[in-house]
């Protein structure tokens, strides 16, 4: 594959936008959809060196982080709609029971 | 047509995991066709699975099979932490019970998913290969943040699992992405390949796509460890959960962190010493400055045991920045007397809080001496073994920690550590003046310590003082499993 830094690059910013998304946003949400961002970038990655390596290693690997991602929602989409009957609200300025 | 070929595959190696999960999946549709209401004698069966598992996991003690084409090992260092694992989610299992039926949350889930976050955190320990390695990690994180949040109608649970479950989520993303350019950089994903590939490198500290991987990666197991600056979760969560899965969380996780930081930085990158001993050095210092300080502060018992737990985890990187056999040997060492003493003083902490965890204050303990002295000298021992104090395990395994450092030439960092130890002392202390000298203000009637409980609080007392007194008991065993690493 003739282009790899290309790929790179773009899984790089892709993965800065979702961080900054992660830092920045208040809804738990769009905080969570932002994770995901960041783990595509991941998959994103590990396709194109699986391309430019020749092997399927990577491959292997995002199907396996596309698994656990869903894993993931499920159990935390569950722990928001819990916070939710709580609080009627899912924005994190309310997580703030707990102070130092 | 070409025939997939399948592989034979040695199952030895992972057979504690197998019946675990097998178990755990039985449970849970137990809790689902079994009676309802009463949900103790699911306690019971996994406590005994546990147990058996403990026996299938020690039968493997001094082999060492590859397995499933080197993406899994079965050693003498993955040995060792499975045991830690094991002990944690027992002591765990025991303490749930009645927690559980007091605060009016004990649903039959609890137990299926304590032993689906030992099976991860198994193959954390065990795992030659970044795949496994993650799936572990994933499998048992995932199971952790139901557990934390697991007491729904608790606003503090709640806030608990969400906060728990954002952050490892975020902290997944640079876990990955390190696993990612590591790939990239090494075209492997197996630990003993990419330990071969970087050993051949003439400079691997100028290969950037290799460091920044090292260095992602570390960050995901440091936020797991609660090593700061990946720390500001822990003390929210630790206070939030339910209090056996906090004194669980704090245990084995720490541990499997631990595991997977050891296997990857000394196995696969020991050529790298150099740069990342430097790194861990300062965030040595840091951790156990920080949990120290603000440890100080908390009236809060949960949190300060919370912020506790963070200095400990900076001891333990102690160890891993000196990196040799005697330090490493005390890192198994601390976190096998870490699980004793922690679990212990939490178990001690469910037994004079209220229903709603209220009564969950240093003051709270005012008079327990006089009122429960059993029950006082117990905590007595835990916090003492805690704060370091010989003849405990804790001072053991911070003297090995310590000497480690010592033996590399890291002479301040000892010093650190040292100086760090003697201001914990303060407000382990604090809790037993409270105990000892103030006057009770409540008459503990409510305390009634079922034979479960007992069970662990005798497990956990002799546990932390045993090895403090025959430190060899345990510590063979440890050299042994560092040998291989």
């Amino acid at each position: 594959m003739e282009n790899l830094n290309g790929y790179l690059i773009v899984s790089a910013i892709l993965f800065a936008i979702g961080t900054i998304g992660v830092l920045t946003r208040k809804n738990a949400i769009v905080i969570f959809m932002c994770i995901e961002l960041m783990l595509n970038a991941v998959n994103l990655t590990f396709i194109s060196l699986s391309r430019h390596l020749g092997h399927l290693d990577g491959q292997i690997f995002v199907i396996f982080i596309m698994t656990v991602a869903a894993a993931e929602a499920a159990v935390g989409l569950a722990l928001m709609i819990a916070f939710y009957n709580n609080k009627e609200s899912i924005d994190v300025e309310d997580v703030n029971l707990m102070k130092w | 047509m070409d025939m997939i070929s399948i592989p034979v595959v040695n199952m030895t190696p992972i057979l504690p995991e197998i019946f675990l999960s097998v178990l755990a999946m039985v449970l849970l549709l137990i809790n689902v066709f079994g009676p309802s209401g009463q949900k103790s004698y699911l306690a019971y069966i996994s406590f005994f699975g546990i147990v058996a598992t403990a026996v299938l996991v020690g039968a493997g003690w001094g082999g060492h099979i590859e397995s499933f084409s080197g993406s899994v090992v079965l050693d003498n260092f993955a040995t060792f932490f499975k045991m830690i694992f094991l002990l944690a989610a027992g002591l765990a299992v025991l303490i749930s019970d009645q927690y559980m039926e007091r605060e009016g949350c004990n649903h039959g889930e609890l137990y299926p998913l304590i032993l689906f976050t030992v099976v991860g955190m198994m193959f954390m320990a065990s795992g030659t290969d970044l795949m496994t390695i993650f799936l572990g990690l994933e499998v048992m994180s995932v199971s952790l943040y139901v557990l934390a949040g697991f007491n729904r109608a608790n606003k503090k649970s709640n806030e608990a699992g969400l906060k728990y479950f954002l952050l490892g989520a975020f902290s997944t993303g640079f876990l990955l992405y390190g696993m990612a350019l590591t790939y990239g950089a090494t075209g492997t994903t197996r630990i003993y390949k990419i330990a071969s590939v970087v050993g051949q490198m003439t400079l691997p500290s100028a290969n950037i796509m290799l460091v920044a991987g090292m260095l992602l990666m570390m960050t995901g197991f440091l936020f797991k460890i609660a090593a700061v600056p990946f720390h500001m979760w822990t003390p929210d969560v630790y206070e939030g959960a339910p209090t056996p899965m906090t004194a669980f969380m704090s245990a084995g996780p720490k541990a499997a962190g631990f595991a997977a930081l050891l296997r990857i930085l000394l196995v696969a990158m020991p050529t790298l010493q150099v740069e990342w001993s430097q790194l861990l050095w300062v965030l040595a210092v840091l951790t156990m400055t920080v949990g120290n300080i603000t440890a100080l502060r908390q009236d809060n018992i949960k949190r300060m045991l919370a912020y506790s737990s963070i200095a400990h985890a900076g001891y333990a990187l102690v160890g891993l920045t000196a990196g040799n056999g005697t330090a490493t040997a005390g890192i198994l060492f601390y976190m096998l007397s870490y699980t004793f003493m922690n679990i212990g003083a939490f178990a001690v902490i469910i037994l004079i809080a209220k229903k709603g965890e209220t009564n969950g204050n240093v003051m709270d303990f005012a008079g327990l001496g006089f009122k429960r002295p059993v029950l006082a000298v117990a905590m007595t021992i835990f916090l003492f073994s805690l704060a370091g104090m010989p003849p405990t395990a804790g001072f053991i395994g911070k003297f090995y920690l310590f000497s480690g450092a010592v033996q590399k030439g890291y002479i301040w960092l000892a010093v650190i550590g040292v100086l760090n130890s003697a201001a914990s002392v303060y407000y382990y202390l604090r809790v037993m003046v409270y105990m000892y000298m103030k006057e009770p203000t409540e008459e503990f009637e409510w305390t009634q310590v079922t034979a479960p409980v007992a069970l662990a609080l005798i497990i956990a007392v002799a546990g932390s003082m045993i090895p403090g007194i025959v430190p060899s008991i345990i510590l063979e065993y440890a050299q042994q499993a560092v040998k291989l690493i």
